[in-house]
């Protein structure tokens, strides 16, 4: 009984052995039937041949704090012995000595970029200006080779982000427009502008609460003072004001942001001045509410049923409050116009209001409303804005179907 | 010199927001961060204001009776209760004040944000009567849209086709163009501004 034990117990390694002879056979032949590169089994002994041509220069369009590194692959990555797994990045400020690893890539990749941060109490605080050396160890399974030592580089910042290029020149040929249509105006030179109807309806709105007696309510988002949306509303809130002014119709207007409060309250009292009745104004029209999102609505809201409000106008930077709010308005039976700058917002306010200024045009609302011709100005370099944008798509997209890659990248952003 | 200087700050400022984005040097990023940081500074200070009026008007309401002057109780209580709370036994997790916060103030929100799922029924309703050729697409399509979450069998792949090529290509193209004529808005408005033709925030005397 012992002995024939003793037989089993080696002939169990023995089948062992040679079951996972036949199962790696299996799977290279299987995998070579495939067309799937096998990796040549190596010494693990036997290093992987180095990195060639290791570069290090100035990351382009930064603040000065990193350094790009790029490097020629060993011969061993992806030809060769196949063997490289992966690629480290190692900086020193003395060529001889002090390499320290700044980063690991995966084979096949052929740059790095060695960033870190300006603040000097950072860990990974990286001097500007200051002299680098670099090499690249490329790394097989327990060994590894080192490139020589790349020429030193500093870091620097840009004067100019090169890849936003595009934009500043779209930017300064806007700029151009805006200012040369409204030194037109200012010279008095006629300008047609389309007409918004939502615009046209602020006053019919106005007229139809002070025939009933009721107050207008404004409201101007939970947007900050900071958002063009909140700044557009508080031109738009003017131009009410002088008109509830003139008509003798209350305004409330209850407030999300306490900064937004503050100009608000000086919008307001702007409009009744230039109505010329300053003795209308009444600073507790404009009132702070809370920053609370929920908290806000749920104040604006029973403010609309409890006094009944006639007009709710809603304009500037809106959340999910929109159809909260506006769908209380409807409840209410007050006619309601709308207008935001938030995308996602705009299909519950055409839904639930009764007119809506779709993006762009609550930024020429408070031109519309105060008819000036110096503010029409600039509706008037939006719409050849519109057309310049319409003329680089219809461009583009003829530059990328044929394969016209110098106009394509004209276009190019590069953040 | 009133007028003047509120201008020129505004024009400094708002030039060297739209010069430093062109910038990427460290320095014009520093300046940047300390404008962001004044903003934070003027915001509290500011909402000292926004009490001040949120509390001024409240007691008008209570004083003169207004209708539901009861709510301005609560309101003033409220806000007293979490500013002594805050004050006297601190903010940390346990404590009365993240109590209060944790299991009145944040119930009562869920409950204002779930009737959303209300608000948009009814407005969809409103929205989807197919009462001109307009509506109806817009009916048709929506159907189109809201069917694609629910298994349809056999045309259930069809509708799925169909419902990501009106997402992807009409409402894509609708929303960039929105969003175009929304950034040459912005640029146009903040112009305003800078260059001081647009000055109704500034108030007068």
């Amino acid at each position: 009984m012992k002995n024939k034990f003793v037989i089993r117990n080696k002939v169990l390694p023995i089948f062992l052995l040679l079951f996972s002879f036949f199962l790696f056979g299996l799977h290279t032949s299987s995998a070579q039937e495939m067309g799937i590169p096998v990796a040549a089994p190596i010494s693990s002994a036997e290093a992987p041949a180095p990195p060639m041509n290791v570069v290090a220069k100035d990351a382009p369009n930064d603040n000065g704090h990193a350094i790009m590194v790029t490097w020629k692959l060993s011969a061993d990555d992806g030809a060769g012995k196949n063997s490289v797994i992966a690629y480290e990045i190692l900086r020193s400020d003395n060529p001889d000595a002090g390499f320290e690893v700044r980063g690991l890539v995966a084979a096949g990749t052929k740059q790095y970029q060695d960033k870190g941060s300006r603040e000097r109490e950072d860990k990974n605080y990286f001097p500007g200006q200051k002299n680098f050396y670099y090499k690249v160890r490329v790394k097989s399974d327990g060994t590894f080779s080192e490139s020589e030592v790349s020429a030193p580089a500093s870091a620097y910042g840009q004067w100019f982000h090169t890849g936003k290029t595009s934009i500043f020149i779209a930017t300064v040929v806007f700029t151009f427009f805006v200012v040369m249509f409204i030194n037109w105006a200012r010279k008095g030179r006629k300008l047609y502008v389309r007409p918004i109807s939502g615009i046209d309806a602020v006053d019919e709105a106005i007229g139809r609460a002070t025939e009933m007696g009721r107050p207008i309510l404004y409201i101007l988002g939970l947007g900050s003072a900071g958002d063009l949306g909140t700044i557009a509303s508080l031109t738009i809130l003017n131009r009410v004001a002088k008109k509830t002014a003139e008509y003798q119709t209350p305004l409330l207007v209850p407030v999300a942001d306490a900064v937004v409060l503050t100009v608000a309250q000086e919008a307001v009292k702007a409009g009744y001045y230039e109505a010329g009745r300053p003795e209308g104004y009444k600073e507790d029209s404009v009132f702070f509410v809370t920053s609370m999102q929920f908290a806000y609505v749920s104040h604006v809201n029973g403010l609309m049923l409890r006094e009944k409000t006639a007009t709710n106008i809603y304009m500037g930077v809106f959340y999910a409050e929109s159809l909260l709010l506006a769908e209380t308005g409807n409840v209410a039976g007050s006619i309601q116009i709308s207008g935001t700058d938030q995308v996602a917002q705009i299909p519950f306010f055409v839904a639930a209001t009764d007119y809506t200024l779709i993006g762009e045009e609550l930024y020429a609302a408070s031109a519309y409303l105060g008819k000036e011709p110096v503010l029409l100005g600039a509706i008037k370099a939006q719409d050849w804005g519109k057309i310049l944008i319409m003329i680089s798509l219809i461009l583009g997209t003829l530059a990328a179907s044929f394969h016209l890659d110098f106009i394509v990248n004209l276009f190019r952003i590069k953040l | 010199m009133r007028w003047q200087i509120p201008l020129l700050i505004v024009f400094l400022g708002g030039l060297f927001m739209a010069v430093q984005y062109f910038v990427p040097l460290e320095a014009s990023e520093r300046v940047y961060e300390y404008a962001l940081d004044w903003i934070i500074i003027v915001g509290v200070f500011a909402m000292g204001l926004g009490l001040w009026s949120m509390f001024r008007v409240s007691v008008a309401k209570i004083q003169t009776k207004a209708p539901a002057w009861g709510f301005n109780i609560i309101t003033l209580a409220g806000l007293f209760i979490m500013i002594l709370l805050g004050l006297f036994s601190g903010i940390e997790e346990g404590k009365p004040f993240m109590s209060l916060f944790w299991y009145i103030y944040t119930p009562i929100q869920a409950t204002m944000f779930a009737l959303l799922a209300f608000y948009v029924a009814s407005a969809a309703y409103r929205a989807f009567r197919a009462r001109t050729l307009v509506a109806t697409i817009l009916l048709l399509t929506a159907v189109v849209i809201m069917l694609r979450l629910i298994p349809l069998g056999s045309i259930s792949g069809f509708n799925q086709t169909v419902a990501s090529w009106i997402l992807t290509v009409p409402n894509m193209a609708a929303k960039r163009a929105i969003a175009m004529g929304i950034g040459l808005g912005g640029i146009a408005t903040a112009l305003k501004v800078i260059l001081g033709i647009e000055r109704s925030y500034m108030g007068k005397d």
